[in-house]
């Protein structure tokens, strides 16, 4: 930890001054799988905020919170004075600080302990409530802070979709706080998806006339507008393009299912994409460049992970399979970063989570007991949320790759296919 | 409930010449305009003699008894769509009732137990859907006279996690979806 500390403090001073919408951070060395010590020192006239960010900052994985419930008796209190020594004594590499202003403003001040100085210094104007949608406003602080400690992109301000048992889709903060129903009580829906900036998202409906269309439903208005050519048809799994421009979804036919892509933007221009007589192809994921699109298909037998071009050409069997040696492999998910597939594979007729990474093509199990599916990519390109039923019921949990631990959402009734979003709002949370 | 099953279907059974020997639940799911449930079967009267119309309460439970034997279900082995040789004789009898009612439409929803990927089940769904509705075609009626949907696991018939549960869930269930009010019986 001693020797991060050191190369944080000369990376700084290289830097020099940055300001807080600068995207590119010169001469932080984030070493994975180590985890600086950090405090957030009390913050007076912010409880909620700070518990908040308390919370993200442990659940980035990227830290070792300190509780201040440890610090011994006669701990500095307030922001006066920063006794560097003494919380460094308690591991701490950094310390945050959360100074209440006029209005809403939140000053955060995030310190170099070793170096004794202050390293930056930023203003925000959250809604200081914590309460319900304004926990977004808050999650962004952590997220910047995650930024200015690391050069990382955070996770705290996003959020995830998933299929509750009242066949509803739920969205619920990255925190497993926030639980609220999107779309309509009545409506059986499936396979959220969502666009890139959160504003909308997409999910197919079981209609009472046994029709199945895809329907892109606005978050902020509640407006739904059933996609060109799935009225009337039978429809699966959409997924939007990084652009937000196009969005490809599953057509099933008494030919099987095929992959199709349309113009999202002027609800357009319906193009069948792939889809081979009497083989399903479905579940398409996009590439983070939106070049390239990951889907199931069963033209080899089983279901398997095949990549094409997005415009359907190219087709490849991506991750090789053994007969007899695995298992039916679904639900693929490019990672952000691009470098890796997050899929469900079954072992021993149980899904696990398993990831792919493109550069070596080394596979990787996550999970072994019970049964574990539908894994979904984190802004981060660190965790994952997937649904597990080692607890009894499925249930969501978001797993760090990088340490393998995992922690539970909890939600009412059981919980499927979950869709993490990217960072949600507000340039300064982009990477 | 199967042994209650034992004692209640004798009268159905005589009437339904494709009542075979598996539990069948008849997931029956009238049309939205028949508002009627259907009144137990007075006797054990044949349905064979509807020569012109019979009127009143037989007409009903002719018509009862063929509504139950288009909405008998048939099941599944595990990620298969293929057609069972023993629920071939609830399909044959689908086939005869559609054929002697050439307005009837219906909707085959195909269902998966939960044991698949979620997404892949709704695609195995349809495929069970379709496996019913080639059946059917295979027997003369028109493709067009049969929609097909999927369900995927979603509609459980039996929520239990256990293998006799899953055996239930892997099945298509048929819906009169039009031509149903008025029913001829085949003859």
């Amino acid at each position: 930890m001693r020797r991060l500390v050191l190369l944080l403090v000369a990376g700084a001073a290289a830097a020099g001054p940055l300001l807080a919408q600068d995207t590119v951070r010169v001469g932080i060395s984030y070493q994975p799988g180590v985890r600086p010590g950090l405090v957030v020192l009390p913050a007076p006239g912010l409880d909620s905020v700070r518990a908040i960010v308390d919370r993200d900052l442990g659940f980035s994985d990227r830290f070792e919170v300190i509780s201040l419930a440890q610090a011994p008796a006669g701990a500095p209190q307030g922001p006066a004075a920063i006794n560097y020594p003494f919380y460094r004594t308690l591991g701490a590499a950094f310390a945050v600080e959360l100074v209440a202003g006029a209005g809403n403003q939140v000053t955060v001040r995030l310190h170099d302990l070793a170096a004794e100085r202050l390293r930056e210094q930023l203003a925000f104007t959250p809604d200081r409530s914590g309460v319900g949608d304004s926990r977004l406003s808050i999650h962004r602080i952590s997220d910047e802070i995650v930024r200015l400690a690391t050069g990382q992109t955070g996770i705290a301000s996003s959020r995830i979709l998933f299929l509750n048992s009242d066949k509803r889709i739920w969205r619920v903060d990255s925190d497993g706080a926030n639980l609220v129903a999107v779309t309509p009580a009545g409506v059986d829906a499936m396979s959220p998806a969502w666009s890139p900036d959160g504003s909308r998202i997409a999910y197919m409906v079981f209609s009472r006339d046994g029709t199945r269309p895809i329907v892109v439903q606005s978050l902020a208005t509640g407006t739904r507008t059933v996609l060109p050519t799935t009225a009337g048809t039978q429809n699966m799994t959409p997924a939007f393009s990084p652009d937000g421009k196009a969005l490809m979804f599953a057509r099933l036919s008494d030919q099987g299912a095929a992959l199709y892509g349309l113009n999202v933007q002027e609800l357009c221009c319906v193009e069948r994409l792939s889809g081979g007589r009497f083989a399903e192809n479905f579940s398409p994921a996009y590439s983070p460049d939106g070049r390239r699109v990951v889907f199931v298909s069963t033209r080899a037998g089983g279901q398997q992970i095949y990549a094409m071009s997005s415009d359907g050409s190219d087709q490849e069997l991506l991750v090789s399979f053994d007969f007899g040696a695995t298992g039916n492999s679904n639900a693929p998910d490019w990672s952000p970063d691009g470098a890796s597939i997050a899929f469900h594979r079954e072992v021993e007729r149980s899904p696990q989570i398993f990831t792919f990474a493109l550069a070596g093509r080394r596979l990787k199990a996550w999970t072994s007991s019970g049964r574990n599916e539908d894994p979904s990519w984190g802004p981060d390109g660190r965790h994952l949320v997937f649904v597990s039923n080692r607890t009894g019921r499925r249930q969501l949990f978001v797993l760090d790759t990088e340490s393998g631990q995992s922690r539970q959402i909890m939600t009412p009734g059981s919980a499927k296919l979950p869709a993490w979003s990217r960072s949600m709002g507000g340039s300064r949370s982009q990477p | 409930m199967r042994s209650r099953h034992i004692v209640v279907p004798l009268a159905l059974l005589a009437i339904s010449a494709a009542a075979c020997s598996k539990k069948k639940d008849p997931v029956l799911q009238p049309t939205p305009d028949t508002g009627t449930p259907a009144p137990p079967p007075p006797t054990a009267t044949p349905p064979a003699p509807p020569p012109a119309a019979p009127a009143g309460a037989n007409a009903e439970a002719v018509r009862a008894a063929l509504v139950a034997d288009l909405g008998n279900v048939i099941h599944f082995d595990y990620d298969q769509d293929l057609v069972k040789p023993e629920d071939r004789p609830i399909l044959d009898r689908k086939a005869e009732i559609m054929r002697a009612n050439p307005t009837l439409r219906i909707r085959i929803s195909g269902h998966a137990d939960d044991r698949g990927s979620d997404e892949y089940n709704l695609v195995l769904g349809n495929k069970r859907a379709l496996a019913a509705r080639q059946y059917l075609v295979g027997k003369g009626i028109d493709a067009g006279r049969i929609d097909v949907t999927s369900f995927g696991e979603e509609r459980p018939a039996d929520p239990a996690e256990n293998e006799a549960a899953w055996a239930r869930n892997r099945r298509a269930e048929f819906e009169i979806i039009a031509g149903g009010d008025r029913l001829v019986a085949p003859r």
